[in-house]
C-alpha cells in the first residue's frame, strides 16, 4: 500500500469513527512513514545487484 | 532537601544510629507536607508501609540482615502489580483493578528487605515524557512546581528529590527513567534490555519496556540494580579510574539540538573528564536520522493491540491525548512495522560499532532543562521543536538497541535546573557500565 492511499484510507476511517482530530497526527505519521521506508531496511525483492559487483548466480 | 542514601541508610542503621521506622516516618512527613502541591504519589502505602519498616527493625535486631536495601522505604511506579493493591498505570481505564501477585521486581525488593512506601505518578501509560496527561492530574517538579519533572516516571523522580523516598522503581521504553532523572537531578539507570524481568509490569511496547532505578547515587543504583536481578551474592562497586576510560560522543545529530545551558553543562562536564585524564573523541551513528520513526513504528506497533479493547468499549476513560496517539498507532501497517524491526538491527549494529575501543558512549540525557507544564513547544536553534520529540531525542536510541545506558547529574542552569550526562555501556555489560559511571561520579561531584 502507498502511503498515500494509506493516508487517504486512515482519514477517511478516522472521519468515518468520529475522530476527526486524528488528522493532524495520521499526517505526521505519514511523514514518518515515507522517512522510514526511505531507508530501505530489510532490503526489496526488486533489488538489482550492484552492476560493479561480480553476479554469477 | 539532602536525600539520605541507600549507602548511608545501611551504615547509620547497622550503627543503630537510625532506624527503618524513624526514616519512614521523615519520607511519610514529607509526603504530608510536601505531596499535596507535587502529586507525586498515587497511592500511600503508609499503614503496610509501618508494619515492613517494623519488621526490617525487628530482623536486623535478630541478626537477619536481609542486605543493602533492607529498611529502605521506595516508591513505585505505578505499572507495577502489588498484591491487594490497584494497578492504576494513572489511567481511569484501569479502574477497579487489583493485583492478584506482585510483579517480579517487586517480589525481589521485598525479599531483600524494602519497604514499599507507595505508587507513583506517570503519564498515562507510560505513553508520555511530560506526566501531565495523567488521571490524577500531572506531578510536578519539586525545584518549581511550575514545572513538569519528566516522565514517565515523573512521579517517582519526584518523589525521589523531594526526599519521600531514599530511591524509586521505574520503567523506561523511550528514556522514561532517564529522562525525569535528568530534570530532576537525579541518577537514573536503565539496564541491558531482558535484564530485569517486566513480568507483571503494564507493558507500553514489550520490545522496549525496561525496568529500572532512580537513585541519588550511582552506588545506590549498583545496590538497586543487583537486587532487581535477584542477585544474592553482593559485589562490590568499583568505581573505574577516570584517566584510563575512553569515551565516545556521537555529536552530530546528538548534539544538534541542545539548549544552550545544557549544551554548556555537558561541555564542561568533558572538559573535566579530559581533564582528569580520559580519552574522548567523536563517534558517529550514520543513520541517527532514522531513530525517531523506527522508534515511532515499534512503539506503536506494540501499544495499539494491548489498547485495542478498552478503545473500542471505554475510549472516554483515556486522557484525551493519550488516547489520539493509541487510536494513531492502531494505524500502522505490519509491512512499516517489520521495517522498523529491521532498522532497530541496523541501529543496533551501529551503536556496537560506535562503542568499539570505547567504555562508553557520552551525550546528554535531556536537551533541555525542566519545561513549564503546558509547554507543547520548545525553541532550539531557531525551530519549533514538539516537547515530546526533543525530550526522546537523546534517549530513546538506546531503547531501540538495547544498550544499557544511565544519566547522572551534571551541573544546573544559571535558574538552578538540574541537566543530565547520559554514559551508554555495552550490552550484557551493566556492570561495567556502572564501574565507569561511579567513576565519572567522583569527577563531576568534585
Amino acid at each position: 500500500m502507498t502511503i498515500e492511499d494509506w493516508l487517504k484510507a486512515t482519514l477517511a476511517d478516522a472521519e468515518h469513527r468520529g475522530l476527526p482530530e486524528l488528522k493532524p497526527l495520521l499526517e505526521g505519521l505519514a511523514q514518518a512513514t515515507t522517512l522510514l521506508r526511505s531507508a530501505g531496511f530489510g532490503g526489496s525483492a526488486n533489488d538489482l545487484p550492484d552492476p560493479g559487483e561480480d553476479f554469477d548466480h | 532537601m539532602k536525600t539520605l542514601t541507600i549507602d548511608e541508610f545501611a551504615r547509620q542503621i547497622r550503627t543503630k544510629q537510625i532506624t527503618a521506622v524513624d526514616v519512614l516516618e521523615q519520607c511519610l512527613e514529607r509526603i504530608r507536607t510536601e505531596d499535596p502541591q507535587l502529586n507525586a504519589f498515587i497511592l500511600v502505602m503508609a499503614d503496610e508501609a509501618r508494619r515492613e519498616a517494623q519488621r526490617a527493625d525487628e530482623e536486623l535486631a535478630a541478626g537477619l540482615d536481609r542486605g543493602p536495601l533492607h529498611g529502605v522505604p521506595i516508591s513505585v511506579k505505578d505499572l507495577f502489580d502489588i498484591t491487594d493493591t490497584p494497578t492504576t498505570a494513572a489511567s481511569h481505564v484501569r479502574d477497579g483493578h487489583v493485583a492478584g501477585s506482585d510483579a517480579i521486581a517487586i517480589s525481589r525488593l521485598r525479599r531483600a528487605g524494602a519497604v514499599l512506601i507507595g505508587k507513583t505518578n506517570l503519564h498515562e501509560f507510560a505513553f508520555g515524557t511530560t506526566n501531565e496527561d495523567s488521571a490524577y492530574g500531572p506531578a510536578r517538579h519539586p525545584l518549581d512546581p511550575t514545572r513538569s519533572p519528566g516522565g514517565s516516571s515523573g512521579g517517582s523522580a519526584a518523589s525521589l528529590a523531594a526526599g519521600m523516598a531514599l530511591a524509586t522503581l521505574g520503567t523506561d521504553t523511550g528514556g522514561s527513567i532517564r529522562i525525569p532523572a535528568a530534570i530532576c537531578g537525579t541518577v537514573g539507570l536503565k539496564p541491558t534490555y531482558g535484564e530485569i524481568s517486566a513480568e507483571g509490569v503494564v507493558p507500553l511496547s514489550r520490545t522496549l519496556d525496561h525496568v529500572g532505578p532512580l537513585t541519588s547515587t550511582v552506588s545506590d543504583a549498583w545496590h538497586f540494580f543487583h537486587t532487581l536481578r535477584g542477585d544474592t551474592v553482593l559485589r562490590p562497586l568499583a568505581p573505574s579510574a577516570v584517566r584510563q576510560l575512553r569515551f565516545g560522543i556521537p555529536r552530530k545529530y546528538f548534539c544538534d539540538l541542545l539548549d544552550p545551558e545544557v549544551r554548556r553543562s555537558f561541555e564542561s562536564s568533558v572538559d573535566a573528564l579530559r581533564s582528569a585524564g580520559a580519552t574522548i573523541h567523536d563517534v558517529e551513528i550514520p543513520n541517527a536520522r532514522f531513530i525517531t520513526t523506527i522508534y515511532v513504528h515499534i512503539v506503536f506497533g506494540d501499544a495499539a493491540p494491548y489498547h485495542a479493547a478498552a478503545l473500542e468499549t471505554m475510549p472516554e476513560r483515556y486522557t484525551p491525548a493519550v488516547r489520539m496517539r493509541l487510536e494513531m498507532a492502531r494505524y500502522v501497517l505490519a509491512e512499516d512495522y517489520t521495517r522498523a524491526l529491521e532498522g532497530r538491527e541496523v541501529l543496533r549494529r551501529e551503536v556496537d560499532a560506535a562503542l568499539s575501543g570505547y567504555d562508553a558512549l557520552m551525550l546528554p540525557t535531556v536537551p533541555i532543562p525542566a519545561f513549564k507544564i503546558g509547554t507543547a513547544t520548545v525553541d532550539l536553534n531557531g525551530s519549533k521543536e514538539p516537547i515530546r520529540n526533543i525530550t526522546l531525542r537523546l534517549t530513546q536510541l538506546f531503547n531501540i538497541t538495547g544498550h544499557p545506558a544511565i544519566s547522572l547529574p551534571c551541573g544546573k542552569t544559571s535558574h538552578g535546573l538540574p541537566c543530565g550526562l547520559q554514559l551508554v555501556g555495552t550490552r550484557g555489560q551493566t556492570d561495567q557500565l556502572l564501574h565507569v559511571a561511579a567513576g565519572v561520579e567522583r569527577v563531576l561531584s568534585v
